[in-house]
């Protein structure tokens, strides 16, 4: 795992945290919608907390595609799960709410899972096997050009 | 009823969940390494493979519609059951997909932290 990796995991885990509170906080700004006043929708998606919720969203959805591209699913799932336990931490420390001793226990044993599936290998599929089918991305003479260009890099 | 309802919708969030996670996932190990694939090529070649991916847009329409259950779910049942349920329900049903479909290696230790996660993602909305 290099650093930019870590960096992508921890934007899926912000960007979900993020996120999903912008939203919930701007969804209880503008009230429940229904599917019988759907113009409310529209005055929802206004809301500038809804608008920004959608913006992290969108920007959790690049970064969980990114990871899905060098990690496995079942890799990517618990590593990113930290923003739950982000999201009691935020509850108990900046919104000082009261947070009960089962969802310390919850906080504990998510913890304890990342923990787990961190100490492991990112992908375990065969990955010569999968990119086998895929045509080349360089035809042979750009690759020489890549090679050189590499060869400098590693250089300097 | 109502009871019935939101497990109704529940199982839907969860079955729409992991088919577009299964989905997703493929059409990503399909378009290859995204970091490495943007340095070589650049962002826009990278966001049109990925864009035209048919996993990706199956995936992409299966997320949708986990969204719509979950909203279906909200107004039928409390959040404080629909999203921990559904979210924990998630988990386990990834690791069994994934296991079959992408012949993922879900060890002893990946089975322990889906399972080490699912509960207490269950446990938070307590």
């Amino acid at each position: 795992m290099t650093f930019d990796k870590y960096l992508v995991l921890s934007g899926v885990t912000v960007f979900a945290a993020s996120g999903d509170s912008m939203l919930s906080h701007g969804m209880q700004e503008t009230g429940g919608i229904s599917f019988h006043h759907l113009t409310l929708v529209i005055a929802a998606l206004l809301n500038p907390w809804v608008a920004i919720g959608v913006l992290l969203l969108l920007g959790f959805f690049a970064t969980y595609m990114i990871a899905l591209s060098w990690a496995d699913l079942t890799y990517v799932m618990p590593a990113t799960s930290m923003g739950y336990v982000l999201l009691a931490l935020i509850a108990r420390f900046i919104l000082h709410e009261h947070v009960s001793a089962l969802r310390w226990l919850g906080i504990a044993l998510i913890t304890g899972g990342v923990g787990f599936v961190a100490g492991g290998p990112e992908l375990t599929t065969n990955r010569a096997a999968s990119t086998k089918r895929d045509q080349p991305l360089f035809a042979p003479d750009q690759q020489e050009a890549l090679r050189a260009v590499e060869g400098t890099r590693r250089r300097s | 009823m109502r009871t019935l309802y939101t497990w109704g919708a529940i199982l839907a969030i969860v079955l729409a969940s992991v088919v577009g996670d299964i989905f997703l996932s493929r059409a990503m190990k399909e378009v290859g390494d995204v970091g490495e694939l943007w340095k070589r090529r650049g962002l826009i070649p990278v966001v049109r493979s990925t864009l035209g991916n048919p996993n990706f847009l199956f995936g992409l329409i299966a997320t949708a519609m986990a969204f719509f259950s979950m909203l279906f779910g909200l107004s039928w049942g409390d959040v404080s059951l629909v999203a921990p349920a559904a979210a924990s329900l998630t988990f386990i049903g990834n690791a069994v997909a994934a296991k079959i479909f992408l012949r993922e290696k879900v060890d002893r230790r990946r089975w322990i932290a889906a399972s080490l996660v699912a509960a207490g993602v269950a446990l938070l909305a307590g």
